[in-house]
C-alpha cells in the first residue's frame, strides 16, 4: 500500500512521519504548483472552490507518482469540504485511476467508521504504547512547526535585512523535519528559538498589527494564499493568525470526540453579528475579527476561496464589525487566477492606510 | 399591520403556507413585486459581491418591500428533516440582510429547525403568532390552515401543475419530448431570472417534469445511491430526482439549471453529469446569472430539444430495422 494525502502547510512532513511509522509506504505529495492547479482546474467543476481544485490536482500528482491509496478528511457540513472526497473519488475513477480512498470522518458522528479507517492505516504490528509514542512524536513535531511559524510572524516586520527571517525560518523547518525522536525535538526547540532570536532587528520601528482570518485551507497553505504572511511581514506588519494546525485539531477533532464545541470564546464574540453555525469557518472569521478589534489590532484580513459559502456570509457581516469597532477589514477572495503582484498591490495599499490611520490616532499626523 | 414577504428563495416552496398563516392572524400580507430589472440591479448593488445571483435577488426583493411594510419576514431556514440543512446562505440570510441593507424595517426572523421532529413547527408558529395575537386558538387555527394550504400547494405540483408560473398539467404534460428540468425552485419559477425557461421548453414541444412533481417517497428510494448524503435539503431533492429519472429512463433528457456562483451545485452538477454520461442520458447544464441573454439561452434549448428528437427518430428506426 502506497499512501498519498493532501498537502497543507508544514503538516505534510509530520503526516509523512506518522504514516511511515505506522508501517506504510508513503508518496509525499509535491508542494502545490501551477501544474497541480492546472490538473485541478481541468478536471474539477468550474465553481469548485480553490482547495477542491488544489487537492484534486495533488491527488492526481500523487497517483501519477505511484500511490494506490489516498487518505483525506471528511466533515459534517454544511460546508462543501465535507463532500470533497465523495466527488473527488468519482472524478478520479472516471479518469481511469484505480485506488482506495480512505476518508477520516469526525468522531462524534462516525466513531466506528473512523476506528476502522485508522486500523486500515496501521500496517505493522505495534503495541498501544508504541502507537501512543508515534502520536506523541508527531504531535510535538507539529507543535514545533507552529511555534517556529508564530515566531517568524513576530520577527519578520522588524528584520533589518529583508528576507532573512524567511530564510532562517525555512532552515528551521528543515531542521525540525530531520528530527527522529522526542528528545531530539526538545533540543531542536532551543536551537530554533536561538536561531530566530539572532536575527538582526530594528529597535525604532513599531509594526501595525493585522489579524488573519478565513477558510482553513487558504489560511494555512502558503501556495494557496501566495505567501501572504511573508508579503505582509516584509511590508512591516505583525501578523497574527487565527488558526494553526495543532490548535485546529484540538478545538475540532478532539473536542468533537466528546461532543464539545471548540473555540467557545470566538463563537460568543461572533454572536451579535452571526447567529448560526454556517459550516466552515464563517462564524470563527467574524468572531476572531471582533476579538482582534477588542485587542487593539489595526486591521483584519479575511481570506476565502472564491464561492466559499460560509465566508460569503461572513464577508457580508464584516463591514458591520468594522464599523462598530473601528477596525479596517480587507476581504480577499482567492482563485486560480489570483496573481501575486496584484495581491501585493492591494496589500500595500491596505497597509499604507493602516500606518496612516495609526499615526493619526497617535496624533502624529501633520 | 403589514408584513412583507420577499418573492425569492424559499418563497416558491412555502409562500402559500406563510400567507395563510399571517392572514388568519389578521395581518395584511404584501409580496414584493415580480422580479424586474430594477429589483435585480438593486440586489446586485447592495449584496456582497461574490454571493450567488439568487441571494442578490433576495436583497433586491427585500429592498422592494422596504417602504411598503412595517415588518419583513426573513425566516432563518435551518432544516426540515434530520438528514440535511439548507444551504449555508439560507442559514445566515437574516444576518446578511440585517448588516447589508440600511434603514430596514424590523425583520421577523424565526429560526426554523425541524431536526427534532415535525412538532417543532407548531412551537415555532406559536412563538411567531404570539407576537401578533394573545389568542392561542387563533394561532392553532392559523397553523392548521397553513399546513393544509401547503399540502394543497404540494399536491398541485404532484398533479403536474406549476402554480407559481400559472401553468396547469394540460400545458406542462402535452409535448412529445419528455424532459426533467431540475433546478432550485427559486431559479426555475422566477420567470425573469430563468428567462421563462419552462415556458420556452413547453413552446418547443417538451413535456416538463420538475423536482416537485416527484413524490417524496420516490426520491427517498434513490437515497442509498449516494455514498454520503449531501448536506443540503434542496440539493438532495435534485440529485434524487435525477437518479430516479436515470433509473427508469422515462425522460428523453435532463436539464440542470443552476446559478453562477451556486455553492452546493458544483458537487450536485458534477455528480449528475458523471452519472448521466455513464448511462448515456443526454444532459445539459444551464448556468444562469443576472447577465444571461435570452437569445443565447433560446438557441441552446432549441439545439438540445432538436438533438433529442433526432436521437429518438434514430432509435425508432433502429428498432424497426432489427425488430
Amino acid at each position: 500500500m502506497k499512501i498519498t494525502y493532501p498537502y497543507m502547510g508544514n503538516s505534510h512532513i509530520a503526516i509523512k512521519n506518522l504514516l511511515e511509522r505506522l508501517g506504510n509506504e508513503v508518496v509525499v505529495p509535491p508542494r502545490p504548483s501551477k501544474k497541480t492547479l492546472s490538473y485541478g482546474t481541468q478536471h474539477a467543476p468550474e465553481f469548485a472552490c480553490l482547495p477542491f481544485k488544489i487537492l484534486l490536482g495533488t491527488y492526481i500528482e500523487g497517483l501519477e507518482m505511484g500511490a494506490d491509496t489516498i487518505i483525506s478528511t471528511g466533515g459534517v457540513g454544511p460546508c462543501r469540504a465535507g463532500l470533497y472526497t465523495t466527488l473527488q473519488e468519482r472524478i478520479l475513477r472516471s479518469l481511469g485511476y484505480e485506488f482506495d480512498f480512505i476518508t477520516l470522518e469526525p468522531p462524534s458522528r462516525y466513531l466506528n467508521a473512523l476506528y476502522k479507517n485508522i486500523k486500515k492505516i496501521i500496517n505493522r504490528p505495534m503495541t498501544l504504547k508504541e502507537f501512543w509514542h508515534v502520536i506523541r512524536f508527531v504531535w510535538e513535531q507539529l507543535k514545533l512547526f507552529d511555534m517556529a511559524e508564530r515566531k517568524s510572524f513576530e520577527i519578520r516586520p522588524l528584520e533589518v535585512n529583508q528576507g532573512e527571517t524567511s530564510k532562517v525560518y525555512r532552515e528551521c523547518v528543515d531542521i525540525i523535519a530531520e528530527a527522529r525522536t522526542i528528545e531530539e525535538l526538545k533540543e531542536i526547540k532551543n536551537e530554533v528559538i536561538k536561531k530566530m532570536d539572532s536575527i538582526d532587528r530594528r529597535k525604532d520601528f513599531e509594526p501595525v498589527k493585522v489579524g488573519l482570518v478565513g477558510e482553513i485551507y487558504v489560511v494555512l497553505e502558503p501556495a494557496a494564499n501566495l505567501e501572504i504572511e511573508e508579503t505582509l511581514g516584509e511590508l512591516g506588519v505583525y501578523v497574527e493568525r487565527s488558526m494553526f494546525f495543532t490548535h485546529y485539531t484540538v478545538s475540532n477533532a478532539i473536542m468533537d470526540l466528546f461532543h464539545l464545541a471548540g473555540e467557545r470564546n470566538v463563537k460568543k464574540a461572533a454572536r451579535p453579528f452571526f447567529n448560526e453555525m454556517c459550516g466552515g469557518h464563517g462564524r470563527e472569521s467574524v468572531g476572531n475579527a471582533v476579538l482582534y478589534a477588542k485587542r487593539g489590532f489595526d486591521g483584519v484580513i479575511q481570506l476565502s476561496p472564491f464561492t466559499c459559502i460560509p465566508e460569503i456570509v461572513a464577508k457580508s457581516v464584516l463591514p458591520a464589525v468594522a464599523k462598530k469597532y473601528d477596525i479596517s477589514v480587507l476581504s480577499l477572495s482567492l482563485d486560480e487566477q489570483t496573481g501575486k503582484a496584484g495581491l501585493r498591490t492591494r496589500l500595500e495599499a491596505f497597509v499604507d492606510l493602516l500606518f496612516k490611520k495609526k499615526q493619526k490616532k497617535e496624533g502624529r499626523f501633520a | 399591520m403589514k408584513i412583507g414577504i420577499p418573492r425569492a428563495l424559499s418563497y416558491y416552496t412555502y409562500y402559500p403556507m406563510w400567507k395563510t398563516f399571517f392572514q388568519i392572524l389578521g395581518l395584511e400580507v404584501v409580496e414584493s413585486d415580480a422580479t424586474t430589472k430594477k429589483i435585480m440591479d438593486d440586489g446586485v448593488k447592495e449584496a456582497v459581491t461574490d454571493a450567488c445571483s439568487p441571494i442578490k435577488l433576495y436583497h433586491g426583493h427585500v429592498m422592494n418591500l422596504m417602504d411598503k411594510v412595517e415588518c419583513i419576514f426573513v425566516p432563518r431556514l435551518v432544516s426540515i428533516n434530520r438528514e440535511a440543512t439548507f444551504c449555508p446562505k439560507f442559514l445566515g440570510l437574516p444576518d446578511m440582510i440585517q448588516y447589508t441593507i440600511n434603514n430596514l424595517p424590523p425583520l421577523l426572523s424565526p429560526r426554523i429547525d425541524l431536526k427534532k421532529g415535525k412538532g417543532e413547527l407548531l412551537k415555532i408558529c406559536y412563538r411567531v403568532g404570539s407576537k401578533f395575537t394573545k389568542n392561542p386558538f387563533l394561532i392553532y387555527k392559523a397553523y392548521r390552515n397553513a399546513i393544509q394550504e401547503l399540502k394543497n400547494y404540494a399536491a398541485s405540483f404532484l398533479k403536474g401543475a406549476i402554480p407559481p408560473l400559472k401553468l396547469d398539467s394540460s400545458q406542462t404534460q402535452k409535448g412529445d419530448i419528455a424532459l426533467a428540468v431540475l433546478g432550485y425552485p427559486y431559479m426555475l419559477y422566477d420567470p425573469y431570472f430563468s428567462l421563462n425557461l419552462i415556458k420556452k421548453l413547453i413552446d418547443l414541444g417538451a413535456k416538463v417534469y420538475t423536482l416537485e412533481m416527484l413524490p417524496e417517497k420516490a426520491k427517498l428510494k434513490q437515497a442509498d445511491k449516494l455514498k454520503k448524503t449531501l448536506f443540503w435539503t434542496y440539493s438532495n431533492s435534485i440529485i434524487r430526482t435525477a437518479y430516479h429519472f436515470f433509473e427508469n429512463k422515462r425522460v428523453d433528457g435532463v436539464i440542470h439549471i443552476t446559478a453562477f456562483g451556486c455553492g452546493p451545485d458544483f458537487i450536485v452538477d458534477k455528480l449528475m453529469e458523471l452519472e448521466a454520461k455513464e448511462i448515456q442520458m443526454p444532459f445539459l447544464t444551464v448556468i444562469l446569472d443576472e447577465q444571461t441573454g435570452e437569445e443565447g439561452l433560446k438557441t441552446r434549448l432549441e439545439a438540445f430539444v432538436d438533438m433529442l428528437r433526432l436521437r429518438r427518430i434514430r432509435h425508432e428506426n433502429n428498432i424497426s430495422l432489427h425488430g
